[in-house]
């Protein structure tokens, strides 16, 4: 593939391939939702996870029935799967957010082509966490009221409760999300209307694009009101999981009293989100044909995001570990030595192997851009960051300050069942997203091209 | 109410870059109510045609205070006022607990108001618009670049403002009815 030079001279691939024009790359992106034939291969993939689906359907309802019972979860240690595969959730979607805000406002352009559908994937990260909190609720059916709102029972929610902040944060973060990608797919949906040799589609594509025609006056407001969400979603996206850190945090259990929590938090959700990220690129460019739009610079940049972020992560255990033994505390050293050498030992030095030790190949430029080896360590990543959140939940929780609560944590087949039953409603979510918008931004693209330079009198 | 069967004149061109040279000059030439289309944001194109600032900045700021001060006057009422709860003798207007939930009204609030301001000012949704009339304006989406001259124009004369079209150089002129 052709190299080009960057500002410091390193020679590096081009964000996107060269002899493309705003026709060919309007076509290619469009032409996989609109003219190309569903694969079968899209028929088996939306039916496995449409399956597991309908398991978490079948649990949930489950649930409804018989109440949290079914799970796992007892004191001592309240909280299980529900709250792991929260955490877990919503640090994969800050990945999404990461790449389309953030990166919009360090103008990093390369982020042109993999923000839609990282957004797309925020957006069903935060489905699948949002449903844990509120099947934990044991009555989910009363949700409502942890909102502020005018009742007859005069009772109002404790805002000085971090599960409060935590509501705010979460559905916050969804709603921005949401408008977010939905602005961002205006133009596109437009490009869609007017290509779509389909009368339905046409109809649908046209009242999702509200009649967006490309004025110039439009453009200059869009772009205002872009920039300023992505300026308003870059703090927001920060205090997510720093909230989320603080349901933690603000509790006195020995494991989680910490203040190292909420950067720790932050680092550890970019890391997984862009394993999540790489895991559907790796897949979607080969499949698709797009290698051309996500190159290996791409890959590489994506892989040097996640050594940087692992490393905040390894410090933040560093950190831990330190403070256990430092502050001289009973109850948080002894917490450092359940983690090494109690009865769950064997998860916490799993979780040092796929967070810190295997990760570090990524120093190493041919795993970085080599697919095949990236898709497995970010796979890796992903399991050491959810052994990462059942440690803190649970390893913290199972033996606190009198022996005599101590207890040992069982996760149940309906709990496996419904956190499998998430990663089913995930992929549901995105195999339906790759099939029926357009996955990468197109006219986002377009600024992309050589072509779209205005130059100056 | 007479209707005008004519809603403007629209020249096609092929380029980013001759779009704002013809905006430029169309503005110069003293047509004020003027348009131009362009697939994706480009730079300049908006000064060309005589449009400098949006208000969309100004409604952001707007909704995210209303958002801040909605979000802690709440808190402050329900915690003090309407439902007072001894928490470890903390104080009632215990404000450093209320922080979290006041950033994120604002975020919220300034969201939201950032998103539907911009489309209310844009006039969206609008199903229908005259532009579309012209069957290749559907290429607006995709390849080709548009400068229209609405017929609002004082300056505008049906022969006149085709002529001086012309002289840009478009790639093709067409009449958009309304």
């Amino acid at each position: 593939m052709a190299e080009q030079t960057d500002q410091i001279g390193n020679r590096q691939t081009p964000v996107i391939s060269p002899g493309y024009t705003f026709g060919t790359v309007t076509d290619k992106i469009s032409s996989i939702v609109l003219t190309r034939p569903t694969s079968n291969g899209w028929f088996v993939g939306f039916g496995i996870s449409f399956l597991l689906l309908m398991m978490l359907l079948y649990a949930a309802g489950y649930l409804f029935v018989r109440g949290i019972g079914i799970w796992g979860v007892n004191i001592p240690i309240g909280w299980g799967f529900a709250i792991v595969n929260f955490v877990w959730w919503i640090g994969i979607g800050h990945a999404g957010t990461l790449i389309s805000a953030i990166l919009l406002l360090l103008r990093q352009s390369w982020r042109n082509s993999i923000n839609r559908f990282a957004e797309a994937m925020t957006l069903f990260a935060v489905a699948c966490a949002g449903t844990f909190p509120l099947l934990h609720l044991g009555r989910p059916w009363l949700f409502y009221w942890l909102f502020p709102y005018p009742n007859t029972m005069t009772y109002w929610p404790q805002f000085r409760s971090p599960l409060v902040w935590d509501v705010f944060a979460v559905s916050t973060y969804f709603t921005i999300s949401l408008l977010f990608w939905f602005i961002g797919l205006i133009p596109d949906l437009g490009t869609l209307r007017d290509r779509s040799e389909n009368r339905w589609a046409r109809i649908v594509y046209g009242i999702l694009a509200m009649g967006w025609r490309g004025s110039a006056r439009h453009w200059h407001r869009y772009e205002s009101a872009y920039l300023l969400l992505a300026g308003l979603a870059t703090p927001l996206v920060l205090s997510v999981h720093t909230v989320v850190s603080f349901d933690f945090a603000i509790g006195i259990v020995p494991g989680w009293h910490t203040t190292i929590f909420p950067p720790y938090f932050v680092a550890g959700a970019i890391y997984s989100g862009f394993a999540m990220v790489l895991m559907l690129a790796i897949p979607i460019r080969k499949v698709y044909g797009l290698e051309d739009f996500i190159t290996e610079r791409h890959l590489d940049n994506s892989a040097k995001i996640m050594l940087a972020t692992g490393w905040i992560v390894a410090y933040g255990y560093g950190i831990e570990a330190f403070m256990g033994w430092y502050s001289g505390n009973t109850y948080d050293a002894y917490t450092l030595w359940n983690r090494l050498h109690g009865p769950y030992a064997p998860w916490y030095l799993s979780l040092l192997t796929c967070n810190i030790l295997l990760p570090q190949l990524l120093w190493i430029r041919k795993v970085r851009t080599q697919p095949g080896l990236l898709f497995l360590v970010s796979a890796i990543i992903l399991t050491g960051m959810w052994l990462e959140r059942f440690i803190i939940v649970v390893v913290s929780l199972h033996r606190d300050f009198l022996t005599s609560s101590w207890g040992m944590y069982y996760p149940t087949r309906w709990d496996w069942a419904t956190f499998l039953g998430t990663i089913g409603m995930f992929l549901t979510a995105m195999f339906l997203f790759v099939r029926i918008l357009p996955m990468i931004s197109i006219f986002e693209m377009r600024t992309l091209l050589p072509e779209a330079e205005v130059k100056a009198e | 109410m007479k209707r005008t069967p004519i809603y403007g004149i629209m020249a096609e061109f092929d380029s980013a870059q001759s779009l704002v040279l013809a905006a430029r000059r169309t503005y110069e030439a003293g047509y004020r109510k003027i348009d131009a289309y362009s697939p994706f944001p480009v730079e300049d194109l908006a000064e060309a045609i005589g449009f400098h600032s949006n208000r969309v900045a100004l409604v952001t700021l707007i909704g995210a205070i209303i958002g801040g001060l909605s979000g802690y006057l709440l808190q402050y009422w329900i915690a003090t006022i309407s439902y007072p709860i001894n928490v470890g003798g903390r104080p009632y207007h215990s404000w450093p607990s209320f922080i979290v939930v006041t950033f994120e009204m604002t975020i919220l609030f300034g969201g939201i108001s950032a998103v539907f301001g911009m489309l209310a000012l844009n006039g969206l949704p609008m199903p229908y618009h005259p532009v579309f009339n012209v069957p290749r304006f559907a290429l607006a989406s995709k390849d080709r670049f548009f400068l229209i001259v609405f017929a609002t124009d004082p300056n505008y004369d049906a022969a006149g403002t085709r002529q001086f079209l012309e002289s840009l150089a478009p790639r093709s002129i067409s009449e958009v009815p309304s």
